[in-house]
């Protein structure tokens, strides 16, 4: 396939998937980190303890260069509604366009102005209302992440609106911001957020352990990472669990298409892997592991509840919305991104609770094996990430607002493939470019014996 | 007042706190390479702003949400019609954005020219563009009946509209140079008070130029009568030639206080001239984008009512509160940067 060959469509999605995948592979860790950090410089305020202090500025150093690159792509997301989906913009706005204003005034601004008091105020003002900055930019970032996920949600699973002349109206702002597929959403994704931030400070540390360099600091730090990362590992499979649940109510394709669930079912296996199976042709795998009854109990909640098939929910949907559209998701995609998130998930948990064990038992700075794995692991939570919304929003097609609008007809029709190609081409370029420093830069400030700045100072008590 | 115009005028009051705010943070980054000589001053002039540039960012970040929420057409027409221009607005941001965080991460002096060097071309770069966008939403842009842009990127530059991109980035620096001479000491401080005498003439000439040609904009191209618009532009040059006396009396504060002023003028003269439409087209004026036509419903303006209610005030109370906070000059004698955050004691340790 050329780039010729693609509709503006085409080039929309890939441009909007490529810019909030990238998007959000900041913006978790800028939520699990803050309250991490936070809580360091509350034990730092509480007790006192230079380490504290040290680990405060260690991380806090590495959630601010990673914070910069999230409020710069965050903007794109914002201006790209309606540079590439104005047919989009102009139907929901009424609606969706409400959670984003709300989110920039009443989050956003906090946030951003807090943090800024807290990166320069070490100095200006007292410790105590220094740390209640950080505590209160953290509040503006978990604030955020509701509001964002009010609005995504909205397209999941629409409530609170009526179609007035073509255009969704708002019709009860309670509706919206409580809708059941929001808040499970939110909690899915702010456990997600603590799993970022526990993963890569735990990793980070065990850097540092297979170095053998500031060990006494960094048990401290791991200490604070395990106590976060095994219950919300363990917890998120639970919750992961009950938001499919949710998912399976309002959207039945995506769950159908997650399991390549080709007819109806009941009670349902779960199948764990599978070669082939993926299309409609060829809807039965040549190879599978199958779990009994356990899909009926991850869909409905019982071990003999029944989930509705492709074929089935495929016949529903032409009743219902019209002929001569194809009502399923990329059935292979889906299926692999939810097993990819859910392996994640699962092999996270683990390595947390092994990490707890080893602590438990005071071997946590020798194990070597350990160290590696927990290394490696860094790139755990990215990749649950991405998979989970590749799973969300592909999902979701061919709906762009579920049941109300096709994203076959959601873009501007102003904008050429030969504009879209340009803004793919240079987001591309500028988010690898942005990519690659942040890399070399958050590298460089969470490597082991970082070059000490002792001599810089003439106080050395708390540099590193 | 219907809320359709509330939300109009609200609209205009988050693109002043935008300009007025991150103007003179965008005046700061133009005057890098003139003011400063070498990397140490530029980082204290880019501290003078250091707590404050992303708080007044934001302004756009609601101003750009609150144009999806309260006037959806007004924001699909535009964005998607302005195409090529949000994304050059973007690349400005996105570098500028960046720089702030990155230039302080290593001493190589190298490396800090690139960061400071990448601020001053995103200082410049999105105060210009987005110059050329308002002008055009006022010299009017070829729409169809749908409202969908029909036009290509170069229809957006005309005379009037790279002068209303050059007066913004010419405002600004005058206004950026402003602040400076209110953060800054000694030598620095002085180079920042000569850069300021040098903007002045030339802000108050361009100004002047841009604010009487947009009054016969909107009378031409918008069926304006010409006193609406006139008063505001008039105020504005007022500002304008006071900010100019006030700068060589030596009266910083209220040379600063004018510049503010000024830039609130232009905006306030822009969308006067604008009213009732928000986009106007040419040469298909019945095509217009109004706000009636793009406006929410009346009860999406209601529930944005009341959250702008509450939450502004406390806004503006907590950005106040910033400003009082570093309102000590920096001298760079203690450069509170986050890199070197790490290296400081903190207070009371």
């Amino acid at each position: 396939m050329t780039l010729i060959a693609w509709s503006v469509v085409d080039l929309a999605r890939i441009q909007f998937a490529t810019t909030s995948i990238y998007h959000f592979l900041f913006v978790p860790l800028t939520l699990g980190l803050g309250p991490l950090v936070a809580t360091m410089q509350t034990l730092w305020y509480r007790t006192r303890d230079e380490n504290w202090l040290r680990l405060t500025k260690f991380f806090g150093t590495l959630f601010l260069i990673n914070f910069a690159i999230g409020v710069a792509t965050g903007l794109v997301q914002e201006f790209e509604f309606g540079m590439n989906w104005s047919v989009y913009s102009r139907f929901v706005g009424n609606v969706f366009g409400a959670p984003l204003a709300i989110e920039g005034l009443a989050a956003f601004m906090l946030e951003s102005t807090f943090l800024g008091l807290w990166i320069f105020g070490w100095n200006r003002l007292s410790p105590r209302v220094h740390l209640a900055t950080l505590w209160t930019a953290v509040l503006g970032t978990w604030l955020s992440g509701y509001f964002i996920l009010v609005a995504n949600s909205w397209m999941q699973h629409p409530v609170g609106y009526k179609i007035v002349d073509g255009q969704a109206q708002l019709t009860s702002v309670w509706a919206l911001l409580s809708n059941g597929f929001a808040l499970r959403a939110y909690l899915h994704t702010m456990l997600a957020g603590l799993i970022f931030g526990s993963i890569v400070m735990l990793g980070i540390c065990c850097w540092h352990f297979l170095r053998g360099r500031d060990v006494d600091v960094f048990r401290q730090a791991a200490k604070v990472a395990l106590i976060v990362a095994v219950p919300v590992t363990l917890l998120q499979l639970v919750v992961g669990n009950r938001f499919g649940e949710a998912v399976t109510s309002a959207q039945s394709m995506k769950i159908a298409a997650s399991e390549a669930q080709w007819n109806t079912c009941q009670p349902c296996g779960f199948s764990a892997f599978q070669i082939g199976g993926f299309t409609k042709n060829d809807p039965t795998p040549s190879f599978s592991i199958v779990i009994p009854r356990v899909l009926s109990y991850m869909a409905t909640g019982s071990f003999s509840g029944q989930v509705q098939g492709l074929n089935q929910l495929q016949q529903q949907e032409e009743q219902k919305y019209g002929r001569g559209v194809n009502y399923m998701p990329n059935v292979r995609t889906i299926y692999w991104s939810m097993r990819v998130m859910a392996y994640m998930g699962v092999l996270m948990f683990l390595i947390a609770a092994l990490g707890a064990l080893l602590y438990w038992k005071k071997r946590l700075e020798h194990a070597r094996w350990f160290h590696r794995t927990a290394i490696v692991a860094i790139a755990f939570p990215y990749i649950a990430a991405t998979a989970g919304w590749i799973l969300t929003e592909m999902g979701r097609q061919p709906w762009i607002v579920q049941g109300l609008l096709l994203t076959s007809q959601a873009n501007s029709p102003s904008v050429s493939t030969t504009w879209l190609g340009i803004s793919l081409g240079f987001f591309v370029l500028l988010y690898v470019f942005l990519g690659v420093v942040d890399f070399v830069l958050m590298r460089r400030y969470a490597r082991p014996g970082r070059p000490a700045p002792r001599e810089e100072v003439p106080e050395p008590a708390v540099s590193f | 007042m219907n809320l359709q115009n509330v939300w109009f005028v609200l609209i205009g009051v988050l693109w002043t706190g935008y300009f007025v705010l991150e103007g003179f943070d965008f005046g700061v980054g133009m005057l890098l390479p003139f003011v400063g000589r070498d990397q140490r001053e530029r980082g204290v002039m880019l501290e003078s702003i250091g707590p404050v540039w992303d708080g007044n960012e934001v302004w756009l970040v609601v101003a750009g949400g609150a144009t999806f929420a309260a006037f959806p057409g007004w924001y699909a027409t535009m964005f998607s019609g302005f195409y090529i221009a949000l994304l050059l607005i973007l690349f400005f941001l996105i570098v500028r954005v960046v720089s702030f965080e990155w230039r302080e991460k290593s001493d190589s002096p190298r490396w800090q020219a690139v960061w400071a060097g990448a601020n001053t071309l995103g200082s410049v770069g999105a105060p210009l563009i987005w110059g050329i966008a308002f002008a055009n939403l006022l010299q009017g842009v070829p729409l169809d009946s749908s409202h969908e842009f029909t036009g290509t990127f170069w229809d957006l530059f005309s005379v009037y509209s790279v002068l209303a991109g050059v007066t913004f980035v010419v405002l600004f620096a005058f206004h950026g140079a402003g602040y400076l001479t209110l953060r800054l000491t000694g030598d620095l401080c002085r180079r920042a008070a000569h850069a300021k005498w040098r903007l002045a003439l030339p802000a108050v000439a361009l100004g002047a130029s841009f604010l009487i040609w947009t009054v016969s904009v909107a009378v031409d191209n918008n069926d304006k009568p010409v006193l609406t618009p006139a008063i505001p532009a008039a105020a504005a040059i007022v500002a304008l030639v006071l900010a100019l006396v006030f700068s060589f009396l030596h009266r910083r504060a209220w040379a600063f206080g004018l510049t503010a002023a000024t830039i609130a003028l232009v905006v306030a003269t822009l969308f006067t001239s604008l009213y009732p439409r928000v986009i106007v087209s040419s040469p298909d004026f019945a095509n217009s984008v109004t706000i009636a036509n793009s406006a929410s419903a009346h009860y999406t303006l209601t529930v944005l009512t009341v959250v702008a209610v509450i939450t502004t005030p406390l806004v503006l109370l907590y950005q106040s509160w910033t400003y009082y906070v570093f309102r000590a000059r920096v001298t760079g004698e203690e450069v509170a940067s986050p890199t070197k955050m790490i290296t400081q004691p903190p207070a009371g340790a």
